[in-house]
């Protein structure tokens, strides 16, 4: 099919450099411009191709013919210990930054790793992956990371005013999901640079976020049954440090007044 | 909070013991009790836990940070991932394994089936904006939708009997929902396969809607049309060993003008 219309094409073209003999230095330089264009348009599609093509290659070899008996465990079901929330940047993945192996973490990324409150017509993706990790898998851990140079959170504290119509389609107003802690950031460290502030307001977001996880009822009573731990944490890769924080959340036996 | 009222509590029990002594052995004997009781929980699923994420971030420290740090410098002042991945959650399947992804290549949103909606502004901000910085501000030059076997999410939904029937879920069927054409599609054309069968056909299927999501969205159709952005759907089976890849084509002829 492709090629028939390029024949096509070309058959128009000598038709048309056969009337007009002048216009064949023209013709030749914009075709050798076309040819360039192709060529490039050529490589980075097969760049695209061969690059995922030699990355199987190289898992396939290097790992899933090696450890045959995982893997073989693993197709039968999953049973990870953790549910981690990462971003969704390229650098932070938590198969590296915590060598997390097939089957060990049930992952949900997204910009800037945020847990919204408990929504089931805004936030039903979210919703579906905690509601699946937790009360189908059975996870025992959520863990959610936050990280160094966040552009989301930078998004989020470059949010002069909530009024204020949005500059883009969808990002600032996912990333609102933290509007409070930039607030307590703008407030509570007004004396540190932008950088500094950012830095803070990702760690505090990740906060926000523990404390969306116990809007989902089914989170909150795993919790409460000591089933369940929730934990932050923040990974700065400028400074090659991981940060681990856990949320202690108990409820008390009631006392019955009568 | 809990140092402070375990130091409160050593102060109660010291002024008791100072009031009545004779209380003294009985005290002894629950406070070793009590040194055994605690002594197990550290051995418990929380310091396990812990353990796993410390020993986990040390190995990449040692193995990967600290062995490219021209790599890792470069990094930490920008990213410029060529590739937008989308992958299930499921722990199993994870690009950087499976596709060996190293660090600033591929940005990854990760979700229940791999799934893409329908541009939606109120019901699906946290997909359009996990796309939105990828392609308008990191000008990222694929994205590829990676399918998968045994997924639970297309299991899902392929269970769903009837549309209208009420949800068993809270949230999964409303999820999975997105997907529900190729379901359709499944059923009417193999509907005489096992339900496994059916399953796999609409785990790549499913890709295929989310392909065509994808184009729902300005930022996106505007650079595939251009040439910027090229779209691709996988299916990686792991009961097979075996990875499927394929392309959306996508072109706008110029116009005809009738007049």
């Amino acid at each position: 099919m492709a090629t028939d219309a390029y024949e096509a094409a070309i058959k128009g073209l000598k038709d048309l450099l056969s009337k007009k003999a002048d216009l064949g230095n023209v013709a030749a330089e914009k075709i050798k411009e076309l040819t360039q264009e192709l060529k490039e348009l050529d490589s980075s599609n097969s760049d695209a191709v061969e690059r995922i093509k030699s990355g199987f290659t190289h898992f396939k070899t290097q790992k899933y013919l090696k450890d045959s008996a995982r893997f073989n465990d693993l197709a039968k079901g999953q049973s990870p210990k953790f549910l981690v929330f990462a971003c969704s940047d390229s650098r932070v993945c938590p198969s590296h930054i915590l060598n997390f192996q097939p089957g060990e973490a049930f992952v949900v990324r997204n910009i800037a790793n945020m847990v919204p409150p408990f929504d089931q017509k805004r936030h039903s993706g979210v919703g579906a992956a905690v509601e699946y990790a937790v009360v189908h898998l059975k996870v025992e851990n959520i863990l959610v990371i936050g990280h160094s140079r966040c552009g989301g959170i930078k998004g989020l504290m470059s949010i002069e005013d909530d009024a204020a119509p949005t500059k883009s389609d969808f990002i600032e107003n996912w990333v609102k999901i933290g509007a409070s802690a930039r607030n307590k950031i703008k407030e509570e460290h007004q004396g540190l640079d932008d950088e500094a502030k950012c830095t803070e307001c990702e760690k505090e977001a990740v906060n926000v976020s523990l404390g969306n996880l116990l809007s989902y009822p089914f989170v909150r009573a795993e919790v409460v049954k000591n089933t369940l731990a929730i934990r932050g944490a923040h990974y700065n890769f400028v400074k090659g440090t991981f940060d681990l924080w856990e949320l202690d959340f108990k409820t008390t036996p009631a006392y019955a007044f009568s | 909070m809990s140092t402070e009222s375990y130091e409160d509590t050593l102060e109660r029990l010291g002024e008791l013991l100072s009031c009545k002594s004779d209380l003294g052995k009985v005290a002894a004997a629950k406070i070793e009790k009590l040194f055994g009781e605690l002594e197990e929980q550290k051995s418990n699923k929380s310091s396990d836990a812990v353990e796993r994420i410390r020993s986990g971030f040390i190995h990449f420290k040692t193995h990967k940070y600290l062995k490219k740090p021209s790599l890792y410098n470069a990094l930490a002042k920008s990213q410029s991932p060529k590739f937008l991945v989308f992958a299930c959650s499921d722990s199993r399947v994870s690009p950087s394994h499976i596709l060996n992804f190293q660090p600033g290549e591929a940005f990854e949103i990760r979700n229940i089936a791999n799934m893409v909606p329908v541009f939606d502004k109120t019901q699906h901000s946290g997909t359009g904006a996990a796309m939105e910085y990828p392609i308008t501000e990191l000008n990222v030059e694929n994205i590829l939708v990676i399918g998968h076997s045994r997924c639970g999410g297309i299991e899902a939904l392929m269970s769903i009997k009837d549309d209208a029937a009420p949800h068993k879920s809270v949230f999964i069927e409303n999820w999975v929902k997105i997907g529900t054409s190729a379901k359709n599609k499944i059923k009417q054309e193999y509907g005489d396969l096992s339900f496994q069968e059916q399953c796999t056909h609409c785990e790549k299927e499913a890709v295929n809607v989310t392909l065509g999501n994808l184009l729902s969205y300005p930022f996106v159709r505007e650079r595939v049309e251009k040439g910027k952005l090229a779209l691709r759907g996988a299916h990686y089976d792991f009961v097979k060993g075996t990875f499927e890849l394929w392309e959306l084509d996508v072109k706008i002829t110029p116009a005809f003008a009738f007049s």
